[in-house]
């Protein structure tokens, strides 16, 4: 286990070092540079005349006139060293002030989702293959083709809709007026629950509807396995049988493919954290591609990125408490 | 039924099988599986019971478990008797399913093994996990008192290092020592009944051999009896005491290991004979018996046999099920050629 856990760290740091070179790259698409857009963002409408030596300077001062391997490891060191993304121009301050709340809704309400969908999924999931092709296991067939077939900006639509008129809530944003600004209290936290609930549907209908199916899938797949009738054989009760044997089975699939789900979840937040007027990364990323705002654009992506990765890792090591035989396969 | 040639078959029944019927609810139809069959096991015994596959041997003994799935129904006038341990005797088809006294009869009083032991095996628990379960679902034990018992069974079906063992995988085992350990699960519970559904059938021969003197060791040591399922004629030789014949959910001839292997009367039982696997091969599916089992869906009327036997007399064997003749106190077989010489 140790050697297994010591494989995956090693992976994800591989992993990570090129996700990083390549959101370096991208970071250096733009046209121009880094010292002649800040330049212009920090002197247009100044009436000051910038010269080729105003942006050398600049451009020494940040050391953008060294060779790219050694910024990368500029800008690398900067974050594994002091946890400092660098430098946010469009908002004239540090890209960590710029993100730094963002990143924490942004997580809540991803680890929010995917509570709500596996909080779902999983036991309804085998609900439906134990009362396989019943009323109720019809039910939840259709109701997750719906979750399939519906948009999630109309999804979106929908709920505050129907929030708005019949439950008169203020569902927009994170917080309710009077909290907005005040200090973090008990009061504030269920506020800022009450808020998730809508988010938290959209973005987990989905996964939760294509989970539902998958862990129904496995559990009938195992349900009819010859280890549960071996077991039955052995005069093990029935609601422990399914516990021990099927239901234990079914939920692999579920871990293995996490950070698939947040993956998912990441790439629909931006549209429905634009319906639902919620401030979150994704809206930011773009808008920093927008100014060509590249270290936020940057910090975003190696985030997000970093996220997905660490979540794939915990599913790895969780997938092999859950099943011996990953670990000899690989290990 | 006492017997005067051989009294090994004597001795109090154990399971009284009395017209079995099971069919099954399917898209296609309602398939019969196993129709209105009759046997008895008595203590201590091994009944053999053999026949190709689809003739129903493996449903009419998970009947005895109630193990069949949800869509399998069992005839009301169905009778599956079993004397408890504690001298009780229980009527089997009518029994709460899943309630307790059948899980008590289950794996405590009748154990079953497969054909499969890799498939038998849930593949993310221990052997010794599973073993424990059986004995802590049926004997007030502590769970380190389990865990004796499981090592002591290990031990006792002749898996080496026990202690080890019993901490790996069923993947970890090799196919002969999952059976072995398969058997160690089922006999952990010392059953009154086993039954071995084909259990040497995926193995090689080998070790077949060894699984089989195992089981006749075991059972001398435990006192259990068996019933035996297989394709092959020549492995229920080595082991039953009295023998079964079955074809599409019918018993055509019954007798005594002796009796079926060197006087068998029934056609299908003779062909069957013909049809036993080398020595050499891995006893593999019977094929040497001409012409197609009928599909389970269209039954044929008459003697099931008919469609394939050698001596079918057609306007006879195709219209009634031929009585049950009786050639000595133990063998009985179905067929018109025979009741032809009573008449
Ligand atoms: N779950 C089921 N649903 C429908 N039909 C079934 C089911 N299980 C068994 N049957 C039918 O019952 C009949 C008897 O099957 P059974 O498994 O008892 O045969 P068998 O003698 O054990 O054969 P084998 O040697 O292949 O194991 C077959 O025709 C089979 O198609
Ligand atoms: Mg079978």
């Amino acid at each position: 286990m140790i050697k297994f856990l010591f494989q995956r760290t090693i992976g994800m740091a591989v992993t990570m070092f090129f996700v990083s070179i390549m959101v370096f790259i991208i970071m250096e698409l733009p046209p121009g540079d880094y010292a002649e857009r800040w330049a212009f963002r920090k002197f247009s409408g100044t009436g000051t005349e910038i010269t080729e030596a105003d942006i050398d300077n600049i451009r020494a001062e940040f050391g953008l006139d060294k060779p790219a391997p050694e910024r990368y490891l500029k800008w690398i060191g900067g974050i594994i060293l002091h946890g400092d993304f660098g430098e946010a121009f469009a908002f004239q301050t540090s890209v960590n002030i710029v993100i730094g709340q963002k990143i924490w809704l942004t997580l809540t309400i991803l680890f929010s989702t995917l509570i709500v969908t596996y909080l779902i999924s999983i036991p309804v999931g085998m609900y439906a293959a134990i009362r396989r092709n019943s009323i109720e296991d019809y039910t939840l067939t259709v109701f997750s083709y719906l979750g399939f077939a519906l948009p999630n900006f109309l999804l979106a639509l929908i709920l505050l809709y129907v929030s708005i008129t019949y439950f008169d809530s203020t569902v927009g944003g994170l917080f309710s007026p009077e909290y907005a600004d005040a200090p973090w209290s008990i009061e504030k936290a269920l506020d800022l629950l009450s808020h998730l609930i809508i988010p938290a549907i959209v973005l987990a209908w989905s996964a939760t509807a294509f989970q539902l199916q998958t862990v129904r899938a496995t559990m009938l797949d195992e349900i009819n396995n010859l280890s549960v009738t071996a077991a039955r054989a052995r005069g093990v009760p029935e609601w422990k049988l399914l516990i021990k044997y099927p239901a234990r089975l079914a939920i692999n699939p579920v871990v293995s493919t996490m950070s698939f789900d947040a993956n998912r979840i990441f790439s629909e937040l931006p549209i429905v954290a634009l319906v639902l007027g919620l401030p979150e990364l994704g809206e930011l990323l773009l808008k920093s591609y927008l100014d060509l705002d590249m270290f936020v654009a940057g910090a975003i992506l190696l985030i997000l990125t970093f996220m997905i990765v660490f979540m794939n890792f915990l599913s790895d090591i969780a997938l092999a408490i859950l099943d011996p035989r990953v670990k000899l396969i690989e290990g | 039924m006492t017997s005067t040639t051989n009294e090994t078959i004597n001795g109090p029944d154990l399971l009284d099988v009395k017209d079995l019927k099971i069919s099954f609810k399917t898209d296609e139809g309602i398939i019969t599986a196993v129709d209105g069959i009759n046997f008895s096991v008595k203590r201590g015994q091994t009944l053999g019971i053999v026949g190709e596959s689809g003739s129903g041997k493996s449903v009419s003994t998970w009947s005895i478990m109630r193990l069949l799935p949800k869509n399998s129904i069992i005839d009301k006038s169905s009778s599956i008797q079993f004397h408890r341990k504690d001298g009780k005797k229980v009527e089997i088809t009518r029994l709460k399913p899943n309630g307790r006294e059948l899980r008590e009869i289950r794996g405590g009083e009748v154990a079953l093994i497969f054909q499969e032991p890799m498939s038998s095996f849930s593949p993310v628990y221990t052997i010794g996990n599973q073993i424990i379960e059986a004995v802590l679902q049926h004997r007030n034990v502590s769970k380190d008192e389990a865990k004796e018992i499981a090592i002591d069974m290990l031990d006792k079906v002749g898996i080496s290092n026990p202690r080890q063992r019993f901490k790996q995988f069923p993947f970890e085992l090799s196919g002969g020592m999952r059976q072995r350990a398969m058997i160690a699960v089922a006999l952990s519970m010392n059953p009154s009944l086993l039954i071995a559904d084909e259990p040497t059938t995926s193995l090689d021969v080998t070790i077949q051999a060894q699984i089989l003197k195992l089981m006749r060791d075991l059972q001398q040591d435990l006192g259990m009896a068996i019933i035996f399922i297989t394709h092959n004629l020549g492995v229920i030789a080595q082991v039953a005491d009295e023998v079964e014949v079955m074809y599409l959910g019918k018993i055509l001839e019954r007798g005594t290991a002796k009796e079926i292997i060197h006087r068998s009367q029934h056609p299908y039982t003779q062909a069957l004979l013909k049809a036993i696997p080398q020595l050499d091969s891995t006893g593999e599916r019977l094929t040497a018996i001409s012409g197609d089992i009928p599909s389970p869906l269209s039954r044929p009327a008459g003697c099931p046999f008919h469609t394939r036997c050698e001596k079918v007399m057609p306007g006879i064997c195709d219209v009634e099920m031929p009585n049950p003749t009786q050639l000595s106190d133990t063998h009985t077989v179905y067929c018109f050629l025979h009741e032809e010489k009573d008449v």
